[in-house]
């Protein structure tokens, strides 16, 4: 084992007591005046520099939430106790845990890493995936499924081909590495994002009721383990560094404080911590993520007796030559913080042993109510933990509805050109296929293994991505992510509704009843009031949305200064939604393949085109409101859909969003190949709207489903007892000959066409 | 009929090939690196994944491990047409076989640089192997195929001789997923016991979890082969 080398003019606690007028580069690590001057407060002396790096990169904004705590609070109070019912563990743990019934719990959580992605594209990614990881296994779950969703820049960009094939490759690199099965997410393109592009991870794990493990310390004498990876100098301030400033043109480049990611030791780290938490060798577990060391032992002191005294100078390094305060701030990958009995020493390090993860016992859990880090038997920090990770600065920022969203909101896109003939509308459907956004993913989803573990019922490109939890059972969840950032510009409270809706429908789509919620909050810098404004709305939106759908939201992530000097990103909040199936082989998947079955349009389509992808991408528009959303008729949707599913009513399902009842047609025909002949005159005339709006309106509560000749009474009774709306569009075809989409009346197009369309608009950008 | 299935450090599909020997019929028998003995098991899955995370050439340090000492014992020269111990390398399974030199040929990059994931449409090219001989001649089957480093190579005279002498076991058919010569999937060791392959006939065992149920006789058929050993 390295040890590193007592450093020379080391700033104890000692001298700092001596030393009160002692300038210090508060402001450099990102603290504001009043903030270092309540650290002097909080210490009754002038913090030692080790204790300045904590307090700057607990307080950042990402480990602290300062702006967005007040906001986030609301969550706690829209959340009733039905909500509850199904919460083992809520909001402020590592992730949420919900019961999916057999003694079964899960565990899931997205978070961000956008800022490392657009400075290491590759890196950034794989340690995103890396992190959500490993606070999944902090609550004692194995992790199971990861999800990603990914917004860049324009398509046709030239920074947008350096950052889309690095993120990809990081996020399949790791995650591939892992034997995770990535099930599903989005990629979305605009140049909003070009500066700043969006990775959000999500990971799943599942446990039995009883081996949930929580962070925390307690017990005078316990042992504090830190085992994994050696610490390097990788990742030092990146969360401070990285995630609370902003991109501006022509800065120093900020490579080093992206952190590097090995997925083999994190491999072996999963099965290695799975084994000791089978031992029943572990009292409280925690990951380290951002801020590091920082925040493992604050957390875990904060959360337990409130005591921790632990000898830097044991932690393993890579780098013999870093000081204290880096090896405290560093953000090394793959490793975890476990607080151990001394009974149970033995057999702890046995099992690390047996994987060859290296374990060092740093220290111990005291009743002091300090955290002491003491650097080869000096005192380097000596504070009270609470105020290092709980009790960080509290703001209510400035807040103001931007001024120019009443101008936004009255371009509607009524003006716009429409395609009104069939050959004008076959030629927007085709260019639409092939837009970014609505083309294929599948040069960035073959790069995922969907199949590791053996349990993936349904994966990208089906709505929701389905796996098997319990094999004897067939118990099983569903999972989706959405957002749609023009929807939040137009409207941030209806686009965080509308994100929430689109994820809730697609987990109902599969054929699962949703539970529970994980957000993740992209917004612009919290010292613009407008973006706070933006902020503010959408938490509201997604709260209510919540309450009313009666999921509630678990946990997950809040990414702010995700702009460009002055420019934000859209407001994206990206919502994933998890849903239980008790046996996954009623899955429903997305596409139709039995001819002759009857293809049924579920919902009201009004004309609404208000941040509507054909606007986006055939005009460059974005205006006017977004869709309406009436979440009970959500529900209703998601309970026949739910019931047709249990009772083998239909045989493929696709929820219709972005593109409209267009592109779910071109999806499900494409998924097995097999065509669809399709009228539109009674929904034109029931809804009354044009063709054009049939076809591209982005209206919520609907979706198309393929019924079976046998069940179709069975399943319209369904539908008019619940009073959705439901009119037969079509059949699966059967006319023998080349598949082809057929819109009577309007035009014919062969599904060669439309996969040559659709299939090659990514590989041909990137594989160039 | 026990069937052992080796568990390196960064081993991924290793519960993936012992569900697949479970649904066969078979027991499976998990097998850890560092063991120095089968365990008297009656035929070896060598699974995929990353074993120790394959950050110097895929397979390099497992051929090292104790327990592949005793596998390639166990096996039998490459070339003896007495069969030995029965065993399947997937994946990351053919790369430590290719490097333990119990079968010929190496598998490098894939040409496009990229991982793959997708359903592959395979040939069945040699039934005289413990692990194909309930496929028929020819057979075109449809299993997983998940690799970032599968492009089977070996030098002409090499390939000549494995075709030659009948030991391609399975060829990439409707696209070469990255770039094998001959579009070579899978080959065996002269007797047939040794076959290594790219693709994973063990994700595709159950209806509902994976392309369809193609992949599961190779697990029953080498319950056969012991059964009639």
């Amino acid at each position: 084992m390295t040890t590193a080398a007592p450093a020379t003019g080391l700033d104890t606690v000692e001298v700092a007591a001596r030393t009160p007028q002692t300038p210090q580069p508060y402001a450099e690590l990102g603290l504001e005046d009043d903030e270092y001057a309540r650290i002097r407060h909080i210490l009754g002396r002038r913090p030692t520099s080790s204790e300045l790096a904590m307090y700057s990169v607990m307080w950042s904004e990402h480990c602290s939430y300062k702006s967005s705590k007040v906001h986030l609070r609301r969550f706690g109070t829209t959340t009733t106790d039905a909500m509850r019912a199904k919460l083992l563990v809520g909001i402020g743990e590592n992730a949420g845990v919900v019961d999916i019934g057999d003694g079964w719990a899960v565990t899931f959580k997205i978070e961000s890493h956008n800022h490392p992605s657009y400075v290491e594209p590759y890196q950034g990614a794989a340690t995103g995936v890396g992190g959500i990881v490993r606070d999944i296994m902090a609550m004692g779950a194995r992790p199971i499924a990861v999800m990603d969703s990914l917004r860049f820049g324009d398509l046709s960009h030239p920074d947008t081909h350096r950052v889309v094939p690095g993120v990809v490759a990081g996020v399949g690199g790791y995650g591939n590495c892992l034997g995770l099965p990535n099930i599903g997410g989005e990629v979305v393109f605009d140049p909003v994002y070009q500066g700043n592009p969006l990775v959000n991870a999500l990971c799943v794990g599942a446990m039995r009721h009883d081996e949930i493990h929580l962070a925390n310390a307690r017990g005078e004498g316990n042992l504090v383990v830190l085992f994994g990876a050696r610490t390097g100098g990788d990742g030092i301030g990146g969360v401070s560094v990285l995630a609370s400033e902003t991109f501006d043109e022509g800065g120093p480049t900020k490579r080093p404080a992206v952190q590097v990611g090995d997925p083999f030791a994190e491999k072996v780290l999963i099965e290695c911590c799975l084994e000791l938490f089978g031992a029943n060798v572990v009292d409280g577990i925690q990951d380290l993520g951002g801020a590091g060391l920082s925040c493992a032992t604050s957390e875990l002191a904060s959360n337990g007796d409130g005591g921790m005294v632990i000898h830097l100078e044991r932690v393993p390094l890579r780098d013999p030559s870093l000081r204290p305060e880096e090896i405290l701030m560093s953000e090394s990958q793959e490793r975890m913080m476990a607080i151990v009995r001394p009974a149970d020493l033995e057999a702890f390090l046995q099992i690390t042993a047996k994987w060859d993860v290296e374990a060092a016992v740093l220290g111990e859990v005291t009743e002091t109510g300090r955290l002491e880090v003491l650097w080869h038997g000096e005192t380097i920090v000596d504070v009270p933990p609470r105020t290092v990770a709980h009790e960080g600065p509290v703001y209510e920022r400035p807040i103001a509805r931007p001024d120019r969203l009443d101008a936004v909101r009255a371009d509607v896109p009524d003006h716009l050109p429409r395609p009104g003939t069939g050959d004008e509308l076959r030629a927007a459907l085709l260019r639409l296929v092939a837009s970014p956004n609505l083309s294929s993913r599948a040069w960035v989803t073959d790069q995922y293994d969907r199949y590791v573990r053996g349990n993936t019922a349904l994966a990208m490109p089906d709505d929701a991505g389905v796996v098997r939890v319990d094999e004897s059972t067939g118990l099983g969840v569903a999972l989706a992510v959405d957002g749609n950032g023009r929807y939040g510009a137009l409207d941030p409270y209806e686009g965080a509704r509308l994100a929430l809706a689109e994820a809730y429908r697609n987990v109902a789509t599969a054929g699962a009843r949703p539970l529970a919620v994980t957000d993740c909050l992209n917004f612009g810098s919290p010292e613009d009031p407008g973006v706070m404004w933006q902020f503010s709305r959408a938490v509201d939106g997604l709260a209510a949305g919540c309450a009313e759908l009666g999921i509630p939201v678990t946990g997950g992530n809040v990414s702010f200064y995700n702009q460009t000097g002055d420019v934000a990103i859209h407001p994206t909040p990206v919502i994933g939604v998890l849903g239980v199936l008790d046996d996954v082989a009623r899955r429903t998947p997305s596409g139709w393949r039995t001819p002759g079955q009857a293809i049924y349009l579920l919902g009201a389509t009004r004309d609404e085109f208000g941040g509507s992808e054909w606007a986006f991408a055939e005009h460059g528009h974005l205006g006017g409101l977004p869709p309406a959303l009436d979440l009970q008729d959500e529900k209703r949707l998601a309970d026949i859909l739910i019931n047709s599913s249990r009772d083998g009513l239909v045989d493929a399902a696709h929820d219709l969003s972005e593109g409209g009842l267009a592109q779910a047609l071109v999806e499900a025909c494409l998924r097995y190949g097999a065509g669809a002949r399709i009228w539109l005159d009674e929904v034109c005339e029931r809804d009354r709207i044009t063709p054009f709006a049939a076809l591209f309106s982005e209206s919520t509560a609907r979706a198309v489903v393929a019924v079976p000749r046998s069940e179709e009474v069975r399943f319209t009774d369904m539908c008019a007892a619940r009073g959705i709306p439901f009119a037969r569009i079509g059949v699966v075809d059967d006319g023998g000959g080349e598949p082809v989409l057929d819109v009577q009346g309007l035009f014919t197009v062969t599904l060669d066409e439309l996969r040559d369309a659709h299939a090659w608009t990514l590989p041909t950008v990137f594989e160039a | 009929m026990r069937i052992g299935i080796v568990t390196f450090p960064g081993s991924l599909d290793d519960v993936d090939a012992a569900r697949a020997v479970r649904v066969a019929g078979g027991e499976p028998v998990r097998l850890w690196h560092g063991d120095e003995s089968v365990h008297g098991v009656d035929a070896v899955v060598l699974p995929g994944g990353f074993s120790y995370g394959d950050y110097l050439r895929c397979g390099a340090i497992a051929r090292f491990s104790p327990i592949m000492s005793e596998v390639v014992r166990l096996a039998g020269p490459p070339d003896a047409t007495s069969p030995g111990l029965p065993v399947l390398g997937i994946c990351n399974g053919f790369q430590v076989l290719c490097e333990s030199h119990l079968l010929p040929g190496a598998l490098v990059r894939n040409d496009h640089r990229k991982f793959v994931c997708r359903d592959q449409h395979l040939r069945i090219e040699r039934t005289t192997t413990p692990w194909t001989s309930r496929y028929a001649d020819g057979e075109e089957i449809v299993v997983p195929l998940k690799n970032g480093e599968g492009g089977f190579v070996a030098d002409d005279a090499t390939l000549d001789r494995l075709e030659g002498e009948g030991r391609v076991v399975a060829r990439y058919l409707r696209g070469n997923p990255n770039g094998s010569y001959r579009d070579i999937a899978g080959v065996s060791n002269a007797s047939g016991t040794v076959v290594g392959l790219m693709p994973h006939p063990e994700h595709a065992v159950e209806p509902l979890f994976g392309p369809g149920t193609d992949g599961l006789r190779f697990f029953t058929s080498v319950l056969d082969a012991v059964l009639s050993a």
